[in-house]
């Protein structure tokens, strides 16, 4: 399976995504963001950081590199494009995905493990996963999503949220959400499921010497959906 | 302007220092050869108080690649892989714009590592703030914490470890101390020695602008009322613009371009130019019209002393330039060639093709002053006798209580939490811990890194304090398993013009040089901070160490907490029952005089050493070192950690139970180990003539200390964990 990881100016975990991938069997080629065309791709990732120091607007000028075109042309397509964190911010900004990111509710920036939830298994990213919580690793300092009310609607509908904030038992009660983000949205797809971003790092828990070894799932298991 | 002594002194120079200017030169100086010796010759960067009793630290080891002299200090870790670090203060500006202070200072320690071709892999802090009760902590602390989070975080390096503490003596003036490690590859090293005549100099990174000019001289100086107007001192940091000048650095070292590099840190393009000029003993011709500004009409005097942040000076091959220029357009950072290497050994400045400037380099730097300044011996305070009956009244669960929520104390995720501190995918002890470790990318190697200082210690016995926290920063390293290399130092200390200060600096500094001589742990770098004062009120003496040490299979590597029921627990070290100085006598007893802990170096080798052993046999499930707060403590926080409880054997100890506890003797650690191990584990400590005795067994939820004291560990964690949420929620 091939795999592409996009560099922006200020990506800091394209590296880590890059170990990851590699380590779960994908041919992974990093992708400098002023490249016009991608290479040919099972999966593409916009990595974690700070894309263009989130100036002006998390993932905002990100959105409009050259790059984001082929990328926007392959999610369109039916391709798979996976954004965590900032990622996640860059792919809202593009409008493959709805609503926004803000600032985390007690406006501080936050680094901790957190559960998460899956919400839905009908698409390539969770499809076969015989777990339904997950350890994984927070770092950001804007993860807390918010749309409109007839946004948050659709997306309910069409089965759109991908995992919740919750505690170890599955409860996804305010308590456990760490950002402030509406009804604990920890992760998206867009209508076809195709484009998922989430804001936790699967990439940072991929061995037992790490904060887990849950993100070693989560990529075993995509590996094995796309083949 | 016409120079003259009134302009001099107003640049921070004493009428003497001026004259020597002068008598240098052979005549007055113009304003911008002033502005360039007021930035050289300033404490900051001319180490003229401290230089003198540097010299008398151990620098040099089997391990010390790179010494005190250059951008950082670096050390071997076998396999062709070396450590590159360095610890930097940045007090005055976080007083004065906490934020930004903060955001800068590790902003610029980040420099001075990648400057020598190592890529940052972790980051470390040692903050130190007033009274909790003060109107200014709350707001300091939460710019600080924002500030070096906001500065990490974007250059995606992780934060591993730090320390925090509350002390009155700095309210006036608090202490920002960041620490970066890098790693490199042993033979692709870079230095900031200049080679050559006729090379390119290359200006990379930020254009300049009017921010910190004159902020190494301000960094010089005591503050009083007026500080608010010194604002402007204060450089502004953009690490999105580091993120990239890291990068395309960093692609340009892979090859053989760079002769020298040197990273624009206090005292701008001054400093670097000469400083590079100085170790090549060659002459440097910079055009500053080729300099790049951020803003229209900037004099020479403001572009050779702003302090715009992210900026680097390069020596490049001839014939690089083009290749050299293509990295950093791709980049998007600014390059230009603005002067060339020559043999005049003079600064030449060039400006609307007027010479500005023209001033020997050897004038700068080895002319520079040096101070013997006078200094104060301190003697030994006198043991305080406490009255028998005092502890009578005292609830030992009250008192630790009390101890466990202390501000210096308690637990800081608060702070570390706003910290990424598991970027890069490599952090394997997180903050919270002895020490912070993280994997050496791609092998079987850790790197373990702490930042220590015990400011009351050095208060009470300069000498004993100095000695401490060097074993302190060395138990650190042990505890997780790792061997201690060597460290880099930041001593943070009043005014070197007032004799009781300087004493503190000499003695101190004679301490920690005593104690790295004995453990074998050298000074590979550091910085000096004096003149953190506000008017005539120093602060406490307040040397940060940071330990570096080696792990050479991570899986070995040990972390505090409890693991398994009915597991061992030992106390190595020979606890005496000092309370002088303890939190303790401070907190619960109100008394702050009396001397601190003994530090005995023999002991603190020995019982390292050996528990080094247990470790790398296995032995060792648990260990964490006894220091703030003795033995109860350190227990309480590995019960905390594991989430597992204890039961406290009956003491066979003559001493006091509150002296046994709380007490703050050096050189001790608690281990947890299986029972099966326990006749190997004993046998070893007694061949190595290690004290040592069991003080109980982990049990489930509970902590039994004795007949009539249980403490749940809810209690434990609601008591250490919530003090300081509360405290910046409030």
């Amino acid at each position: 399976m091939k795999s592409s990881v996009i560099t922006f100016p200020g990506s800091n975990c394209d590296r880590d995504m890059d170990v990851a991938l590699s380590k779960f069997g994908f041919k992974n080629k990093m992708v400098w963001h002023n490249d016009k065309e991608l290479p040919k791709s099972d999966l593409v990732v916009l990595p974690g950081g700070f894309s263009y120091g989130d100036y002006l607007r998390c993932g905002s000028m990100a959105s409009k590199s050259k790059i984001m075109h082929s990328v926007i042309n392959f999610a369109k397509s039916g391709g798979l494009v996976m954004g965590i964190c900032n990622g996640f911010q860059i792919l809202v900004e593009t409008g493959l995905l709805p609503g926004v990111l803000l600032r985390n509710k007690y406006l501080e920036f936050i680094c901790k493990n957190v559960y998460v939830k899956v919400d839905n298994r009908q698409n390539p990213y969770f499809k076969n996963l015989d777990k339904e919580i997950f350890e994984f690793h927070i770092a950001h300092n804007e993860g807390n999503y918010f749309c409109t009310k007839d946004q948050l609607d659709e997306i309910k509908d069409n089965n759109q949220i991908a995992i919740y904030y919750c505690d170890k038992n599955g409860q996804t009660e305010e308590q456990y959400n760490p950002n402030g983000s509406m009804k604990n949205i920890a992760g998206i797809f867009n209508k076809e499921k195709n484009v998922l971003g989430m804001m936790p790092h699967p990439e940072r828990m991929i061995d037992q010497s790490l904060s887990g070894e849950d993100g070693s799932l989560f990529f075993k298991n995509l590996i094995n959906n796309l083949k | 302007m016409i120079v003259n002594e009134k302009i001099a002194i107003e640049h921070g120079l004493k009428s003497d220092e001026y004259k020597k200017i002068c008598d240098l030169l052979k005549r007055t100086p113009n304003i911008t050869e002033l502005g360039i010796f007021s930035a050289m010759w300033n404490e900051h960067c001319s180490y003229k108080s401290s230089r003198l009793h540097l010299k008398k630290l151990p620098t040099k080891g089997k391990k010390v690649i790179q010494g005190p002299g250059e951008n950082a200090g670096i050390i071997d870790i076998e396999d062709g892989d070396a450590i590159v670090f360095k610890i930097e203060s940045h007090n005055h500006p976080s007083f004065i714009e906490p934020y930004q202070g903060a955001a800068t200072g590790v902003g610029g320690i980040m420099r001075d590592v990648f400057t020598m071709g190592a890529r940052p892999i972790a980051n470390l802090n040692s903050i130190h703030f007033g009274s909790p009760q003060h109107k200014k902590t709350k707001n300091l602390l939460r710019g600080v914490v924002h500030g070096i989070g906001g500065y990490g975080n974007c250059m995606g390096v992780p934060t591993i470890a730090g320390q925090t503490s509350f002390d009155s003596s700095y309210n006036g003036n608090i202490l920002v101390n960041a620490m970066t490690l890098g790693l490199v590859k042993k033979n692709k090293i870079f230095y900031s020695k200049a080679a050559g005549l006729n090379k390119p100099v290359i200006y990379v990174g930020s254009k300049t602008g009017r921010d910190g000019i004159h902020g190494a001289s301000m960094a010089s100086a005591s503050f009083d009322e007026k500080i608010e107007e010194k604002k402007p001192t204060v450089q502004v940091g953009d690490p999105f613009t580091e993120k990239l000048l890291l990068e395309a650095c960093l692609e340009l070292m892979a090859g053989d371009s760079i002769i020298a590099i040197q990273d624009m840190g206090a005292a701008g393009l001054t400093s670097s130019s000469i400083e590079m000029a100085s170790k090549g003993n060659l002459g440097v011709e910079i055009n500053l019209n080729k300099v790049p500004c951020r803003e229209t009409k900037m004099t020479p005097y403001e572009i050779m002393l702003s302090e715009s942040q992210e900026r680097m000076l390069i020596i490049l091959e001839n014939g690089k330039e083009e290749l050299a220029k293509k990295i950093f357009d791709k980049w998007n950072l600014d390059f230009a060639i603005i002067g060339k290497t020559t043999d005049t050994k003079n600064i030449e400045l060039f400006f609307d093709d007027k010479q500005v400037v023209n001033i020997p380099v050897n004038t700068l730097v080895e002319n520079s002053p040096m101070y013997d300044r006078k200094w104060k011996k301190s003697k030994l305070p006198k043991k305080i006798k406490i009255k028998k009956n005092t502890f009578n009244g005292l609830k030992i669960k009250d008192v630790l209580k009390k101890v466990l929520s202390n501000p210096n104390i308690c637990s800081k995720e608060w702070i570390w939490q706003q910290y990424d501190h598991t970027v890069m995918g490599d952090t394997i002890q997180k903050p919270g811990g002895d020490s912070g470790v993280v994997r050496v990318h791609g092998t079987d190697k850790a790197i373990a890194a702490s930042v220590d200082s015990s400011a009351v210690y050095c208060w009470a016995h300069p000498l004993t304090g100095g000695k401490q926290v060097v074993a302190e920063s060395w138990r650190n390293l042990i505890s997780v398993g790792a061997t201690p290399i060597a460290i880099t130092n930041c001593l943070n200390f009043g005014s070197p013009e007032n004799e009781d200060n300087m004493g503190e600096f000499v003695e101190c500094v004679q301490g920690i040089g005593e104690a790295c001589e004995y453990l074998n742990f050298p000074v590979v770098s550091g910085n000096v901070s004096f003149y953190n004062q506000t008017k005539e009120i120093g602060i406490k003496p307040t040397p940060s160490i940071g330990g570096v040490g080696l792990i050479k299979d991570y899986t070995k590597m040990v972390t505090m907490n409890f693991k398994e029921i009915n597991n061992i627990v030992m106390v190595i070290g020979k606890t005496e029952g000092h309370i002088d100085q303890s939190l303790f006598a401070r907190s619960i007893l109100d008394e702050k005089n009396g001397p601190p802990p003994e530090v005995n170096l023999f002991n603190e080798k020995n019982n390292g050493e050996s528990l080094l052993n247990l470790i790398q046999k296995g032995h060792i499930k648990s260990a964490h070192d006894i220091s703030l707060g003795g033995i109860i403590i350190a227990v309480s926080k590995m019960a905390i950690k594991g989430n597992k409880g204890i039961k406290f054997n009956k003491s066979k100890n003559l001493i006091n139970e509150i002296d046994y506890l709380f007490s703050e003797d050096q050189g001790r650690y608690i281990i947890e180990i299986n029972p099966k191990d326990l006749k190997e584990v004993t046998k070893i400590l007694d061949q190595n003539s290690v004290y040592h005795e069991e003080l109980g067994i982990i049990i489930e939820k509970d902590m039994i200390i004795n007949q009539k004291t249980k403490v749940t560990i809810d209690e434990l964690k609601s008591y250490n964990n919530n003090w300081l949420t509360n405290f910046m929620s409030a």
